[in-house]
């Protein structure tokens, strides 16, 4: 395949390039620091998958207990079973009654297993668009948190109709009647992060990630080389950085240290920027929250930036 | 648009499909297709008789976009949408441009979709059809902003939409402005069904990842071509995942019709006639 070949060639001028190119310009002495600022830009790529990825960070279910009084936890789809690897349910965030999704990685190995290590089934996505639409029926705003390498590409996942599954998360999500706010604590990676992110509004932690598929999956359909993770890190504009100069990101919440992560004053940050994001959201009435959120969509990767 | 660009668009859509469906025999000698199956070769003409069908093994002969739209439209029906709509490149992703343009040369299209208005058996609709040849139809900005903008003109003018799907998902190259697109498809798609319309969707081969996972999954009706690889994550990635070989079968269009995700499974010479009536059926409901 010549394309294969293209991509190979730009990956090794990416991997191997960008020295060479920076030696010529300190050579020329002029534009070495340029150079080598883009090159931090890339290096930073890769180390923000790396802590995105941490088991020292909290998992969704830490925001939630944190930030969610009285949370309740609710089970199921309706139709085939419980998926654990997305937390649901009810609660009072600031005394305002709301809904929570999330996706769960699990705190300890037994439970990363369970969950699949945050990858949803179909099941998952269905009990998400249930309780969306719980929400809805009862008016309550929706607060969702993202990290998920991906939806899970199981056998049985296919068989239940995964696509399926995630179409229609993201068609429930896109139409909801209800403010919905996502907040990116980790990884976000393709449909599987997407189905909770097309929402109102778009927050991302310092140190989250968003991209159309893990690292590792985009160098093993570009590059039939899955170990080339990095090298596609460093291309993908994947840091909240990145995707918010795409406008797709609407806000960023800085972190502290990783240890202090853990800490209330963090969690308290962190419930701040939902409620202020919110807060414009809550005084829209139903048509308006809906049109304007098509309208944000609309113009979303449209080079025409209409609106 | 400027009318008179729009009325060279709709007649250079129209000279496009007049000269596929009236090839003669010196242009079909041009652009011969050989049968994957038997490696017996066709001209174009000859294949568009046999609905692209091999008349010698009943092999599926891939068909181009436009080559699709002369199947299924009525003759000279067809008016296309955006024909020069292209995308950009968001994440500037190394050697992507360069592909693109490599892209354009080899198929003729602008980019992987083709959409527009037409009637299929007198029955007005918008039609959309996806060519594999372009990057394997992979949605990016381009085929993201045509789709959307098809449904919009669907809702707009109160039509019915049939999209032919066939896609390897999501473009990689365009990064997570080709994710954004499944939400904004699948936002349209939303507001069509919130209108009260209809959206019929063919499901080609391939159809896969991010377009399964958003507006090929949202129709009223599905119809999966006889044959087609439907579903969304790929076959490698499942088998690496659960360490074992996958089932002869798995993800076809017979697959998905036991699983219950499509309507029924279609073969390639009766896809207009089922389209067609599905459409009169729609057209004749009480208001």
């Amino acid at each position: 395949m010549s394309d294969e070949k293209d991509i190979r060639k730009a990956a090794a001028e990416i991997a191997f390039g960008e020295d060479l190119h920076a030696e010529e310009q300190e050579a020329k002495g002029a534009g070495a620091s340029v150079r080598s600022g883009r090159k931090t830009a890339a290096q930073d790529a890769v180390e923000k998958v790396m802590k995105a990825r941490s088991k020292e960070r909290p998992v969704v279910t830490e925001y939630i207990d944190n930030i969610i009084e009285d949370a309740m936890y609710l089970a199921g789809d309706r139709c085939f079973a419980e998926d654990e690897s997305v937390a649901g349910g009810i609660g009072l965030f600031r005394g305002l009654p709301v809904t929570f999704i999330g996706h769960r990685k699990g705190r300890d190995l037994e439970e990363n297993i369970r969950c699949r290590f945050g990858m949803p089934n179909p099941e998952g996505y269905r009990k998400a668009i249930r309780l969306m639409k719980q929400a809805e029926k009862f008016g309550r705003p929706v607060i969702a948190f993202v990290d998920t390498p991906g939806a899970y590409p199981g056998k049985e996942a296919e068989e239940r109709g995964q696509g399926q599954a995630i179409a229609e998360c993201i068609k429930t999500m896109s139409r909801l009647c209800v403010p919905v706010v996502t907040v990116f604590t980790g990884e976000g990676g393709s449909g599987g992060a997407l189905a909770f992110a097309s929402g109102d509004r778009l927050i991302m932690l310092e140190n989250s990630i968003f991209s159309i598929l893990s690292p590792e999956g985009f160098a093993s359909i570009l590059w039939h080389d899955g170990s080339r993770w990095q090298e596609a890190a460093k291309v993908m504009k994947l840091t909240a950085r990145d995707i918010k100069d795409l406008g797709v990101c609407d806000e960023i919440i800085p972190e502290p240290e990783p240890e202090e992560m853990h800490e209330k004053r963090f969690f308290d940050t962190v419930a701040d920027t939902i409620w202020r994001n919110l807060g414009p959201l809550l005084s829209k009435d139903e048509g308006e929250l809906v049109r304007d959120r098509y309208l944000k969509l609309r113009k979303t990767g449209s080079k025409y930036g209409r609106n | 648009m400027n009318p008179f660009k729009e009325r060279k668009n709709i007649l250079d859509a129209i000279g496009k499909i007049t000269r596929l469906t009236f090839s003669t025999d010196e242009k079909a000698a041009d652009v011969m297709k050989t049968c994957p199956g038997c490696g017996e070769k066709y001209g174009t003409g000859e294949l568009a008789a046999a609905k692209y069908v091999c008349p010698s093994c009943g092999q599926y002969i891939s068909m181009t976009a436009y080559e699709r739209v002369s199947q299924i439209a009525d003759e000279g029906s067809f008016r296309e949408f955006n024909k020069a709509r292209t995308g950009y490149d968001p994440i500037d992703f190394p050697g992507y441009e360069k592909k693109i343009q490599k892209m354009r040369k080899d198929t003729g299209l602008k980019e992987a979709v083709v959409t527009g208005s037409c009637t299929i058996g007198g029955e007005k609709a918008v039609l959309c059809v996806m060519d594999k040849r372009f990057m394997m139809a992979s949605m990016g900005t381009a085929v993201g902003e045509k789709v959307f903008l098809a449904f919009e003109y669907a809702v707009k003018k109160k039509l019915p939409i049939v999209i032919f799907t066939a896609s390897g998902g999501a473009r990689m190259q365009e990064g997570i402005m080709a994710l954004m697109q499944m939400a904004r498809t699948s936002a349209a798609a939303a507001r069509h069904d919130e209108a009260g319309l209809l959206y019929i969707a063919v499901m080609t081969d391939p159809t896969t990842g991010g377009v399964t996972a958003s507006f090929a999954s949202l129709a009223d009706i599905t119809i999966a071509e006889k044959g087609a690889l439907i579903g969304f994550a790929g076959q490698r990635v499942i088998e690496q995942t659960i360490g074992e070989e996958l089932p002869e079968g798995f993800q076809r269009a017979d697959f998905q019709l036991e699983k219950g995700f499509v309507d029924m499974v279609a073969g390639r010479p009766e896809l207009k006639d089922t389209i067609a009536r599905i459409l009169f059926i729609h057209g004749r409901r009480r208001h």
